[in-house]
């Protein structure tokens, strides 16, 4: 299972090499998140439309190795964005991955932008 | 794990431009959570016992060597040299090696299938060799071995424990206490064999069993021999360091041992002929190493209370200060109770005035303010007994007691946390939340233990700055539960951002979002789907996650009645959709591993065979459970089938601050456990007796008599006015009886609000309850037939594919989910 996080690696803006056309923003909920599969990983994208942000992580929670993540609630905390794994309610930072209220693991991020009403996930 | 709190202390007062940190370990991994070991046979990975992961080293610039054993140390170069032939040379060096397990010399202990539990690799090993056996006999009926004798239960093999001194836990417990835990584990199916000398290990190259001094055998496929330590000085002596004849490095009491440049820490080091095999006294070490080597104060290491309290096999055990209170003379007073197997002793001073030490088991709440009591002398209420039998014919308050600790009380034991620590970052830094403190002190980040305390403490303190405790919901509303549900109602509002624009800020978080949520359906009982971001995963998907992210599916069984054909039909969709099936409590039938893209199929076959949705997954009316009552039972007075159909009926689908139970009992027999629901009713001759307010879960509370001999109407009237009074008034995530706990007034005054009326409200409340009677759908059914709906319910937006992780394996003829 460790291989399985090690799969995850935070892309950087700068240095994505690929757009993936992920989804027509509309599969997206409001607030609310959905996953995605690009090759043999799982995304996690979030359509956080109050803040008029979108943000793109790992679906997998490295708490218990579960892939949950997108159907976690989101919010903030002192205006971080986060989201909160439903199985123990770990909360992560959506923009660094830091594990905001504990010691787990951080997670991975990725770019992610709206064109065209299609959602693109940047991978290096 | 004293060698990494050494680097997590070290680090935390110096960066590598002052110290380089060159950590060695022979094992493969980083350090771990030994204390914790047993959980890698419950499920727990390597990775979660990890103290931190190797990237906390990295960003600490702490150079991490596993896998690699020193062999040498040469102390004229100040060298260490590894089993590869490279030496690497230091400025001080730490000896935290730890212990190896201790094993007796017992003839036949090379022979296969007898093992040691002490690392990971030996867990690797056990786990693997137990696939091959069906009984395990663990040697120690210590601290040690029984959590090895938990780890054999959990691998369902037969457990037996041999221990050498006539009682369990020896230097815990004693006599009396170590029979109260004997009962109680014996009851979990281990047998314990006390007074037994092992002689020799039989087999022919693998053991078969075991025989004693006395004559006796035991026979038993696998042998784990867990029956003490042995300190890991064989380093330290190799190169002339003094040890102690029982086992560890020599120190004094700044744990420097001969060499001031070495030192040694933890269950390596021993203390005026003592090894301290605890984490606190090991973390404590470890500080004050660190404070020589940045020069800090140092406070000398003088030995170390090894008071101690843990949860063994589901039973909690304590002992602390001088539990057989023989170091000087004192008076013990002891409550002892075999029928639900609770233990507790204190030892008095002989005038009456100190605690002195004592033991717990099966009941170890009050440990926290009996060690504190006991550690800082303080004063013994008048009747001493209070302390273990609790106050009686008046009402406890709760956290009693942390006003009156001295500020030098410590709260926490692993990481030496006093009540002064923490009230000087609450009254001076402005601290003013549990996690801060947390943050902060590191109070509670070890066993957890103290939390309880800490939380207590904060609550006070901020009392006495005369800062109002509010209830807020969170960061995100300054407003308690029951403030936010009357603003919905006068304002009229129906959704989360509307509550959030109006009086609230940010963006809401975990803890708001369902709060809210329940207070929208208890107020207007709209179909929750509408906004299914803000609910919990369980009530997004309508039905209860499991591990590995899949749902199991509960449709309604009103009173639990159920006809033959309805039984069939659940049979034959759990068998078309391969679910795991199982008796619930509540008198229904759960069906586990459901993915979430076949729920809505799964669903439409149930809605099309005549069920609803059970709520199984919402903090709202679960079941309404009956005995058979009047109708078959020849002792039944009333018909309480029909009684409870009626009741689960009525509230089906109503939305509270928390799960709400009922049961309906036939006679005053009370087979379907009515003291134990929210609501109870149970059958006289005249009519229904109601209770209210029970619960079962981790603190089970009896339910009380509201009303008694109440007609059907009346009875249904009081259960309205009563659910919608905890509705409007509880805490979110609080069930009835913690409610009840808490409200002013207590039982008398709901009597005087329900039956009484005087508040005047009892006919809004009722006007309440009729509204969400008269607007109920069954959610499921309205997801089944709406097709933008029964979208949402996929794993994957972009691909028609089942999540590819999910992994299952048998047991006893169904599907269950792999550990995790």
């Amino acid at each position: 299972m460790i291989s399985e996080l090690e799969k995850y690696k935070t892309a950087d803006t700068s240095k994505v090499s690929t757009w993936y056309k992920a989804a027509e923003v509309s599969a997206i909920p409001e607030n609310g998140g959905a996953c995605i599969k690009y090759n043999d990983l799982q995304i996690a994208i979030f359509n956080f439309s109050r803040r008029n942000e979108w943000y793109a992580c790992q679906n997998l929670c490295p708490h218990k190795m579960q892939m949950i993540l997108s159907r976690g609630m989101i919010g903030s905390s002192e205006g971080e964005p986060k989201v909160a794994c439903p199985f123990h309610k770990k909360t992560f930072s959506l923009k660094t991955g830091k594990n905001i209220n504990g010691d787990t693991c951080d997670i991975a991020t990725y770019p992610i932008k709206i064109e065209e009403g299609f959602v693109y996930v940047g991978f290096e | 794990m004293v060698g990494y709190k050494f680097c997590e202390k070290l680090r935390a007062k110096t960066t590598e431009e002052h110290i380089d940190i060159t950590v060695f370990g022979e094992e493969p991994w980083p350090a771990y959570d030994r204390v914790h070991l047993s959980a890698y046979f419950s499920g727990s990975t390597a990775k979660d016992l990890m103290m931190a992961p190797r990237s906390w080293y990295e960003e600490n610039n702490i150079d991490l060597h596993t896998n690699e054993l020193i062999v040498q140390i040469n102390r004229e170069d100040k060298q260490v040299i590894t089993h590869t032939g490279v030496d690497y040379t230091y400025d001080k060096l730490i000896i935290a090696t730890g212990s190896g397990a201790f094993v007796p010399p017992i003839n036949g202990v090379d022979k296969k299938g007898v093992f040691v539990y002490r690392t990971l690799e030996d867990l690797d090993a056990i786990l693997d060799y137990s696939k091959k056996a069906k009984s395990a006999a663990v040697i120690g009926g210590g601290l040690l071995g029984l959590e090895a004798a938990k780890a054999v239960l959990d691998m369902n093999l037969a457990a037996h424990v041999v221990e050498f001194a006539p009682r369990l836990m020896p230097r815990q417990l004693d006599e009396a206490g170590s029979s109260i835990l004997q009962g109680k584990l014996e009851a979990l199916g281990i047998n314990i064999l006390l007074s037994k000398n092992t002689q020799k290990i039989t087999g022919n190259g693998k053991l078969t069993g075991l025989e004693f001094t006395d004559g006796s055998k035991l026979e038993t496929d696998m042998l784990i021999i867990s029956a003490g330590i042995k300190p890991r000085d064989e380093l330290a002596a190799e190169c002339g360091l003094a040890t102690a004849a029982r086992g560890g490095v020599i120190v004094n009491e700044f744990l420097q041992t001969e060499d001031p440049d070495i030192y040694a820490i933890g269950e390596a080091a021993s203390y005026k002929e003592m090894v301290y095999g605890l984490v606190a006294p090991g973390y404590e070490m470890a500080s004050q190493v660190v404070n020589q080597i940045v020069n800090d104060e140092v406070k000398p290491f003088m030995g170390f209370d090894m008071s101690t309290k843990l949860k063994l096999i589901g039973v909690d055990v304590a002992s602390f200060g001088d539990p057989f209170g023989q170091i000087e003379p004192t008076i013990p007073i002891v409550y002892e109770n075999k029928n639900s197997g609770i233990y507790k002793r204190i030892n008095i001073s002989t005038d009456g005035k100190r605690l002195v030490g004592g033991i717990l088991v099966g009941e170890a709440s009050a440990y926290n303010m009996l060690l504190q009591m006991t550690q800082n002398k303080m004063p013994l209420p008048p009747e001493p007994e209070d302390l273990i039998l609790g106050a009686r014919g008046g009402k406890e308050a709760a956290g009693a007691g942390v006003e009156n600790l001295p500020d030098e009380a410590q709260i926490c034991s692993c990481e030496n946390v006093t009540k002064g620590d923490i009230c000087k970052i609450i009254t001076e830094d402005g601290v003013s939340k549990v996690d801060e403190i947390k943050a902060c002190t590191k109070a509670g980040t070890g066993c957890g233990g103290c939390m309880p305390m800490v939380n207590d403490l904060l609550k006070y303190q901020l009392k006495a700055m005369g800062r109002a405790v509010k209830n807020v919901l969170c960061e995100h509303f300054e407003y308690s539960r029951q403030e936010l549900l009357d603003i919905v109602k006068i304002k009229k509002i129906k959704t989360f951002d509307s509550l959030l624009d109006e009086v609230g800020q940010g963006d809401g978080c975990e803890t708001c979002k369902p709060a809210v949520a329940s207070i929208l359906s208890s107020t207007w009982n709209e179909l929750i789907t509408e906004q299914d971001t803000i609910q919990d995963t369980n009530d997004r998907f309508l039905a209860n996650i499991q591990r590995g992210g899949t749902y199991s599916v509960v449709p309604r069984i009103p009173g639990g009645e159920i006809t033959p054909e309805k039984l069939i039909v659940i049979g034959e969709v759990a068998k078309k959709y391969k679910l795991y099936t199982k008796i619930t409590g509540g008198q229904r039938i759960d069906m586990f591993g459901a993915r979430v893209d076949l729920l809505p199929d799964i669903w439409e076959e149930l809605i099309n065979a005549g069920f609803e949705s059970g709520h199984a997954y919402g903090k709202s009316l679960r079941t309404v459970k009956s005995c058979v009552g009047s109708t078959w039972c020849r002792y039944g007075v009333q018909d309480s089938v029909s009684f409870a159909i009626q009741v689960e009926e009525r509230y089906r689908g109503l939305r509270s601050p928390h799960k709400l139970k009922g049961a309906v009992s036939g006679c005053i027999r009370e087979c379907a456990e009515a003291q134990s629901k929210d609501f109870g009713i149970i059958a006289t001759e005249k009519g229904w007796n109601l209770y209210i307010c029970g619960n079962g879960g981790s603190k089970p509370q009896h339910a009380l008599l509201l009303i008694n001999d109440v007609d059907t109407e009346t009875c249904l009237k009081f259960i309205d006015r009563f659910l919608m009074f905890y509705i409007r008034t509880a805490e979110p995530l609080t069930r009835t009886a913690t409610w009840l706990n808490k409200l002013e007034g207590g039982l008398d005054y709901v009597r005087d609000v329900v039956v009484n009326d005087s508040l005047g409200i009892g006919e809004e409340l009722e006007r309440e309850m009729q509204f969400m009677i008269d607007t109920y759908s069954c959610e499921w059914k309205d997801v089944v037939n709406n097709p933008a709906l029964r979208a949402k319910f996929k794993h994957f937006v972009n691909a028609d594919v089942e999540d590819p992780s999910l992994k299952w394996t048998d047991m006893r003829g169904q599907k269950i989910p792999a550990a995790w």
